[in-house]
């Protein structure tokens, strides 16, 4: 590729944009995590100086720990997001290639019908959902499977609820998958199943990790599936203890600043960790 | 690439339709329809459950409060949508754009930055930026001052003409992330070739993107933009977050979906009307739908879509 | 693929964890239904084991939901079969409508009710007053707390008159040091709450007037159910910069930060400004139009505690509700949280000063409830919403007291006849 033409003076003005939006990107993240190791009088008198000197207090953090089990909520979340988004993206990828595919009676119909679920917020249906989960046992922490039961009613909202994006970007994308790399597998006599494993999925990659992230963020930040199908100690996930903690502490700014920043960076690890696997699946993936 | 009309080849009945579609279509019936289905069904009915056909929809627009609180939450809608439009997509695309360059320097991290705002949650967001906008704490009175613009401040938050907006922006900050994924996968997904074949022509620089990368991004940008548009229209948490169930100051912030939250579950003293929530909810859904066919038919099928 | 295999291998974990399923012995679980969130230390380390000691064999689990999910939240789990044996009761028409859909049970032969007045049991009982269904559990007063240090610093004393309440904002305004009053309008319920219920007793006489308003001889529209609109518009001025935008828990940071003179509130904050406040505080009540006048605080039923109908632990649950009742309970929660005021008959001695404070009001003042919580809040719009929303237009100088009462009267005329 011959970019060498690239002028310095357009170069510094990219990274003068993208330097501003990293600041606004990132100030209210540094807001948080910078007066969590304050005390209370710092966190108001010089909300944006650095930790140190007789600003520092690790209080917050302290006043967390007693009260809160951020490792098991952490848990929690993970076992649930991560489940959930392996089925959202397996079902939602075999659905997207059936409708994106085949030419069969009813295909748009059933297009249609799996996307009305992007339509309307599936928080309507709870108490619907709360009657099926707990007429299947999956509400009560205590029962044979223990803290398994509600996590596995989150896992199936959520998949329920992550499908239909799912579908609707995925087939997007399918569409864009050459017929003749398709019609050359099928004549060597790959079956359909093997076509869609070893040679559709691998080139819809960066489509994947893309609706991979938009699946798991939701799923993540959840607060009212946990709230009604997985409220106790035991099944809390980490957004919805931190929001009994705002409730609980609401006044006391190093708590919850302290809770806050818990909160954030679990996922800003994982996303860190994530991303390196999200990109190499976005840049490798992009068929040349 | 080759445009998108070469038939798939058609085979008579074939059972791994069936299995590639099952288990999407059983989870989501279950789980996501059904439910959805057995609440909007109450929307016929009157609190106590006799069947009174289209009385609540009549109720809804006729019934003078409800219906003002209907097309202010409708209106704040479009609003919201609106700014979505012109401030979180346009600034999406132009940072997708300026990453997509090879040769910049960094782009993974900030590429890495710009999603991390998408990842945090309404609870943090809604409370975050309530702390950096209050005027007790002083953090943005503060850093105005020192750049001279203090006499600007406002508590923006708390006042019916900006607060909308403010949460507004609030929301794109939070969510630039999504658009800026979507087309800087699809400007990644752009072969070679063409750049290359653009530049022998001596097309660069922003003329190559308006002519040859801006309309290969435009299904992306579709989809970006249907996104946004559902989304916006089912937006409930980060008002619900900030402002409350009441939507304060004086409804100004009231969106379809916290005016259905309060109708729906009720709100303070306010008891839970599952019939009115219901209706308001069958109308929210036929707006998106028609705002999500009118995508699908009138706009979608117009767009020329390569196969790459 | 390895993103793929990351996830596998996640939900290979998942399966294991599935396996570690919890056993539990014979005892029998209570859940606790509320919206205390404040208040789970002290029900997890005083109020719960002093009932298990006592009842060896049941367990209760105290499981709060934050206050602006509860309702929401809790009508979903009983309607979906999924709520706690006891549940916490918001007062008058939210927990009335509970009942009449079958969701609480009726505590009429419950052990220990007869240690409530019918006047304690009236917010959690049917119009007729023939069934109980929640046990009172609390009330909580309104009234000023006030920096004391700040007042001795600049010679104010407490004030008995509207007039010198307005004298003593004015002097804490010229000097400078302090915001006279902490109260912001963003949460909305702050302003009706700490101001509108909270001064306006005085002005339409307590129970005289919220039953006259019940029974349909006032109007929202008189003048003594405006003229509290009309001070709590002069409050404006008082208020700190950016009160639009100040939250609940910005005004409460203002003052036991010391930033601010006086607090309106409920005696509820007690606990929490005790143990933040670095200063001596004190409280008094609503000021009176003139020395001598009768006067009237809101000493609101404000917290019950109530059986879902649907538990099968029926036996148990009354068990603990009966302790609710008792005065052994009464004792701990005057104490442990100061501001919450049990309701029994027996009287139960208060440690803290300023929680005494706020209770020796009761043998100067006339008692009555907020005025918008029993049967005006039943229709919609509701009164109480209502009256936040009303509350706040009049403070920031959007609407005129008048405007605001001729609009409340025509909100509750669309569904209340007297």
């Amino acid at each position: 590729m011959s970019k060498a033409r690239q002028s310095p003076l357009r170069s510094i003005a990219a990274h003068a944009i993208l330097l501003t939006y990293t600041l606004i990107a990132l100030f209210p993240v540094y807001v948080v995590v910078v007066n969590s190791f304050k005390n209370k009088k710092g966190i108001f008198a010089s909300p944006l100086s650095l930790p140190f000197g007789d600003l520092w207090s690790p209080d917050g953090y302290a006043k967390v720990w007693l009260r809160g089990d951020f490792p098991l909520y952490f848990q929690n979340s993970l076992i649930v997001t991560v489940v959930a988004l392996f089925f959202v993206l397996l079902f939602g990828a075999m659905a997207a290639f059936a409708l994106s595919e085949y030419r069969f009676k009813l295909n748009s119909l059933t297009g249609l019908y799996l996307a009305l679920g992007i339509m309307i917020p599936i928080r309507l249906g709870t108490v619907a959902i709360l009657q099926l989960m707990s007429s299947s046992g999956l509400t009560d922490p205590s029962g044979p499977f223990g803290r398994a039961a509600p996590l596995t009613a989150l896992i199936l909202v959520y998949t329920a609820q992550g499908l239909p994006l799912a579908i609707f970007i995925l087939s997007e994308f399918m569409q864009t998958v050459s017929n003749d790399l398709k019609n050359a597998g099928r004549i060597d006599g790959m079956n359909e199943y093997k076509i869609f494993f070893r040679l559709v999925l691998p080139l819809v990659r960066p489509a994947m990790a893309t609706v991979a992230v938009f699946t798991m963020i939701p799923i993540w930040n959840d607060l009212w599936f946990p709230l009604i199908l997985a409220p106790s100690e035991t099944t809390k996930t980490v957004t919805l203890g931190a929001q009994m903690f705002l409730g609980q502490f609401q006044s006391e700014w190093d708590a919850v600043l302290a809770a806050l920043a818990l909160a954030i960076l679990p996922v800003l690890i994982l996303y860190l960790i994530f991303s390196r696997q999200l990109i190499r699946g976005i840049t490798s993936g992009a068929v040349k | 690439m080759a445009t998108d009309n070469i038939e798939p080849i058609k085979r008579p009945f074939r059972s791994h339709i069936l299995v590639f579609l099952a288990p999407a279509f059983l989870v989501y019936t279950a789980v996501m329809i059904f439910p959805l289905v057995s609440t909007l069904y109450q929307s016929f009915f009157s609190k106590d459950w006799t069947f009174v056909g289209f009385a609540n929809f009549m109720q809804l627009f006729t019934d003078p409060r409800l219906s003002a609180s209907f097309w202010n939450a409708l209106s704040n809608n479009v609003w919201f949508f609106i700014v979505h439009m012109c401030v979180q997509n346009p600034i999406g695309i132009l940072l997708a754009a300026l990453l997509s360059n090879p040769k910049l320097r960094l782009r993974g991290v900030y590429r890495t930055v710009f999603f991390i705002p998408t990842l945090l949650s309404f609870v943090i967001v809604g409370f975050v930026w309530k702390l950096i906008l209050s005027p007790v704490w002083g953090v943005t009175q503060g850093m105005m001052k020192s750049v001279g613009l203090g006499w600007l401040y406002q508590p923006w938050l708390g006042k019916e003409d900006y607060a909308l907006t403010t949460l507004a922006l609030i929301s794109n900050w939070q969510f630039i992330g999504i658009p800026m994924m979507l087309i800087y996968a699809a400007l990644l997904s752009i072969p070679d070739e063409v750049i290359e074949a653009a530049e022998c022509d001596g097309i660069t620089g922003w003329s190559q993107f308006w002519k040859i990368q801006l309309p290969l991004v435009l299904p992306a940008i579709g989809i970006v933009s249907v996104l946004t548009f559902v989304g916006n229209f089912n937006a409930f948490d980060l008002v619900y977050a900030a402002q409350g169930a009441q939507a304060g100051p004086n409804f100004s912030t009231d969106l379809l979906g916290t005016l259905l939250y309060r109708t729906f579950f009720g709100a303070q003293l306010q008891l839970g009307d599952r019939a009115m929530g219901s209706t308001i909810a069958a109308v929210m859904f036929l707006i998106i739908l028609a705002g999500v066919c009118i995508y699908l038919f009138g706009i979608q099928t117009r767009l020329r879509r390569y196969q790459m | 693929m390895k993103f793929q295999t990351t996830l596998m291998l996640a939900s290979a974990t998942m399966a294991l964890l599935a396996g570690v399923g919890s056993a539990y012995a014979q005892d029998v679980n209570l859940t606790i239904e509320s919206w205390r969130t404040d208040d789970l230390a002290i029900w997890q380390d005083k109020i719960i084991p002093a009932f298990e000691a006592a009842n060896p064999g049941i367990k209760v689990t105290f499981a709060p939901t934050a206050p602006t999910e509860y309702n929401a939240a809790l009508s979903a789990k009983l309607d979906g079969g999924t709520a706690g044996d006891i549940i916490t009761c918001r007062p008058f028409d939210a927990s009335l409508a509970l009942f009449d859909k079958g969701q609480l049970a009726s505590l009429n032969d419950l052990a220990g009710m007869e240690n409530f007045s019918g006047a304690a049991k009236s917010a959690w009982s049917t119009d007729d007053g023939a069934t109980t269904f929640c046990v009172p559990m609390g009330a909580v007063i309104h009234g000023f707390i006030y920096n004391a240090d700040a007042f001795a610093a600049l010679g104010i004393e407490e004030p008995k008159t509207r007039d010198e309440f307005f004298a003593a904002l004015d002097k804490i305004k010229a000097d400078g040091t302090y915001i006279p009053l902490a109260m912001g309008t963003n949460d909305q319920w702050e302003a009706a709450t700490m101001g509108y219920q909270n001064i306006g007793p005085n002005y339409w006489k307590g129970e005289e007037g919220r039953l006259a308003l019940i029974a349909g001889t006032q109007k929202l529209t008189d003048a003594d159910w405006v003229a509290p609109y009309a001070e709590l518009a002069r409050w404006k001025d008082y208020m700190g910069d950016g009160f639009e935008a100040q939250t609940y828990s910005d005004s409460q940071n203002l003052f036991t930060l010391g930033r601010a003179a006086i607090y309106p509130a409920g005696s509820w904050e007690i606990a929490g400004f005790n143990a933040n406040a670095s200063f001596k505080m004190g409280a008094f009540p609503p000021p009176v139009a003139a020395a001598g006048d009768t006067c009237y605080i809101s000493d609101h039923t404000d917290i019950g505690i109530g059986l879902n109908a649907a538990s099968p632990n029926q036996e148990a649950a009354k068990k603990f509700l009966s302790f609710v009742a008792s005065t052994e309970f009464g004792t701990i929660e005057a104490n442990a949280l100061p501001g919450f005021y049990p309701l029994a008959k027996d009287p139960v001695t208060i440690e803290d000063p300023l929680a005494q404070e706020f209770a020796s009001w009761r043998s100067e003042c006339q008692s009555t409830i907020r005025s918008t919580y029993a049967i005006l809040s039943r229709g919609t719009p509701n009164l109480e919403n209502e009256t936040w929303n009303a509350s706040v237009q009049v403070i920031k100088g959007a609407e005129t007291p008048e405007a605001a009462g001729a609009r409340l009267q025509a909100g509750l005329d669309s569904w209340y006849k007297p």
